[in-house]
């Protein structure tokens, strides 16, 4: 990656984290409803490894989805707008928080059912490798969702069928409330993957270009035909599971040790040790001040979707034929 | 016409969509190799190969799951679950996923799925080989829910199924596989996925079914043809979305109305058509809308006996139809 590459990755965390923290003031005053998951903490895990893939390749994710979206090409106001539920927004206000999703981007969406994404995302390699395409499959979850029967299935026949797959497990320690070892019988995930015969690697997910190489290495793998490949990467969220969380399941001391290991942070002082000056990275911070700005304008100043929208889009008619991405 | 058995045309159906369009696979479990437990799928394997005609696991939320990630990127396929008593670990996969993906993407994302399942009792299966789960499935806006009752039916809905940009839960009547024959037409023909098909017109009372029922209520209606008692009876083959006016006109003519289905009594399929009768067809009725149904146990129990008492068959039918004509 040269300079310019990496300014681009540090300006998408910079962008996830002023768009999330906008976000949760809207939610508190009542302009979000619903529940709103922030990945505050993660962000070097969905840019490092969405930056690794090429455009044509697919991702997917679970509900904590806005910083993957973001990784993906989506602008934040049409994520804001989707948030706020108005008719301007990536589903125009049908799917909220957790549903956002472009095909136009390869970006399969947010899902909000734990691990029920997996076997879709396991369908969408099918279909890469059914009609000969080089595509690969960045299927992204957290650690909760690898006790699930879904992540088992799905990685099964990922590796039966040596589909083209890479699976991003964003360990952030806790399923909701509960801490992984009270919750799965293994402390390592990619354990879970050695079950299946399925290479893997675990990377800190604090460091964005560690998640890089690494995420590069293991779509190489899978677009090389050697099948699925798991990648396990170290991360945190730094805010509760969703706005409702009183969180007392962990130690503000131990969000704060992870506080101080702040992946923009750590991104910030690599590119300052590269050359790159402060008066650049305020730059790009005032830039993306002023975009969540204008996307929060735009979002507001949206219009609700008109009633009759609540009746479309139940079926297709039978002359729409499905287009590949 | 050549005449051919139920399952012969879900086989011929699968064979003609598969060699006329080239994004249709099948998987399911046992499908491959083996052609399928009822062999609804024997010798695909062997014209289309493994690429096509793919074993899966024993793993039915994968099956759909995987099936509905390859729809959405522009597949058709045909996942079978083996039994339609199986296909519980895939509902989250059909009633969240397949069924909710087109409204939630505001159209742009198409599940132009088929999910084929067995269903029904009468084959001494017991609890868990025996179900009747269309009405799971019924009550979900975004699915289409489909049973035949004849091979000429199954195979044109079947076809239309494939090419239908919607998810499909296509439900066959497994006793009838090759119990039910008749003619189906040569060559090239689909049977539209939404109307009902008034199977046997009648003026003294309407009778609605569908799949395993339907064959034996046609039966029933034979025997009270013999009795001076004439009976339109109804193939209502698209269960979801319903074909209202179907229904409303039938009963509209004759002002009586039986529901017929294997499934347990309450909250089945049957409710629904009652409903519809007593909300828009209210005056023209004169009789109480009539459900004859499974009796509300938990399962098909096993032993013969049971069997017998748990299903609704056409002496039973007979009779209810005899109730309903003298009221």
């Amino acid at each position: 990656m040269d300079q310019a590459e990496h300014l681009t990755l540090y300006q998408q965390m910079v962008v996830i984290r002023r768009l999330e923290e906008k976000s949760a003031e809207l939610y508190q005053q009542g302009k979000i409803g619903g529940f709103l998951h922030l990945y505050i903490g993660q962000e070097a895990t969905g840019v490092g490894a969405v930056a690794a893939r090429s455009p044509h390749d697919n991702v997917i994710t679970a509900y904590r989805d806005h910083g993957i979206a973001v990784a993906c090409g989506m602008e934040p106001k049409v994520i804001l707008a989707e948030m706020l539920g108005k008719v301007t927004g990536c589903c125009k206000g049908k799917g909220g928080s957790m549903h956002l999703a472009d095909k136009r981007l390869n970006f399969w969406g947010g899902h909000a059912i734990v691990g029920a994404h997996i076997p879709l995302a396991t369908g969408l390699a099918l279909a890469n490798k059914f009609r000969g395409e080089d595509s690969v499959t960045l299927c992204f979850f957290g650690d909760g969702a690898t006790n699930i029967g879904y992540f088992h299935e799905g990685l099964n026949l990922a590796a039966v069928w040596d589909l083209p797959i890479v699976f991003i497990c964003e360990n952030n320690q806790y399923g909701m409330g509960t801490s992984i070892e009270r919750a799965s019988a293994v402390p390592e995930m990619r354990q879970k993957a050695e079950a299946y015969g399925m290479p893997s690697a675990r990377v800190d997910g604090m460091e964005l270009l560690a998640v890089h190489e690494a995420a590069a290495a293991a779509i190489a793998h899978a677009r090389a035909g050697q099948g699925p490949y798991f990648l396990e990467a170290l991360t945190y969220r730094y805010r509760g599971h969703s706005m409702g969380d009183p969180e007392r399941y962990r130690k503000q001391e131990e969000v704060r040790r992870w506080q101080s290991d702040d992946p923009i942070g750590k991104f910030e002082a690599v590119l300052l040790k590269r050359g790159i000056s402060p008066d650049d990275l305020n730059a790009i911070e005032a830039q993306a001040e002023a975009t969540i700005a204008d996307a929060v304008r735009f979002a507001e100043e949206s219009p609700f979707p008109p009633p009759e929208e609540l009746w479309r889009d139940v079926y297709a008619e039978p002359e729409a034929e499905p287009q590949p991405a | 016409m050549p005449e051919m058995t139920l399952i012969e045309a879900v086989r011929q159906a699968m064979d003609e969509e598969l060699a006329r369009d080239d994004r249709v696979f099948v998987t399911g479990e046992d499908v491959g190799r083996r052609g399928g437990v009822f062999r609804a799928t024997l010798g695909l394997f062997e014209k289309y190969g493994p690429g096509r005609i793919i074993d899966s696991p024993l793993a039915e939320l994968s099956i759909v799951g995987i099936g509905v990630g390859a729809a959405l990127y522009g597949l058709r396929p045909i996942c079978e679950i083996q039994f339609a008593d199986f296909i519980h670990p895939a509902f989250n996969q059909i009633v969240n996923e397949a069924a909710k993906m087109y409204y939630r993407s505001n159209g742009e994302w198409l599940v132009p799925l088929v999910i084929r399942a067995p269903y029904g009792g009468g084959i001494s299966g017991g609890l868990y080989h025996s179900q009747s789960v269309e009405a799971f499935f019924a009550h979900v806006p975004g699915l289409k829910v489909v049973i035949p009752s004849n091979p000429r039916d199954a195979k044109g809905l079947l076809k239309s199924a494939v090419r239908d940009p919607n998810p499909v839960v296509f439900f066959e009547p497994k006793k009838g596989y090759r119990l039910i024959k008749g003619e189906v037409p040569e060559g090239e023909y689909t049977v539209p996925i939404g109307p009902a098909n008034v199977s046997r017109p009648g003026r003294d009372l309407s009778v609605f079914a569908y799949g395993m029922m339907h064959y034996y209520c046609l039966k029933a209606a034979g025997t009270l043809a013999g009795e001076g008692i004439d009976v339109e009876v109804v193939d209502l083959r698209t269960l979801y979305p319903v074909d209202k006016a179907a229904i409303l006109e039938s009963v509209r003519k004759t002002g009586k109305a039986l529901v017929v289905y294997e499934d347990n009594l309450t909250m089945g399929y049957g409710a629904e058509v009652a409903a519809i009768l007593a909300d828009e067809a209210f005056t023209s009725l004169d009789a109480p809308v009539k459900r004859l149904a499974a009796p509300d146990v938990p399962a098909v129990p096993f032993s013969h006996p049971f069997q017998e008492w748990f299903m609704p068959n056409p002496d039973k039918i007979a009779a209810a139809m005899r109730e309903l004509a003298a009221y």
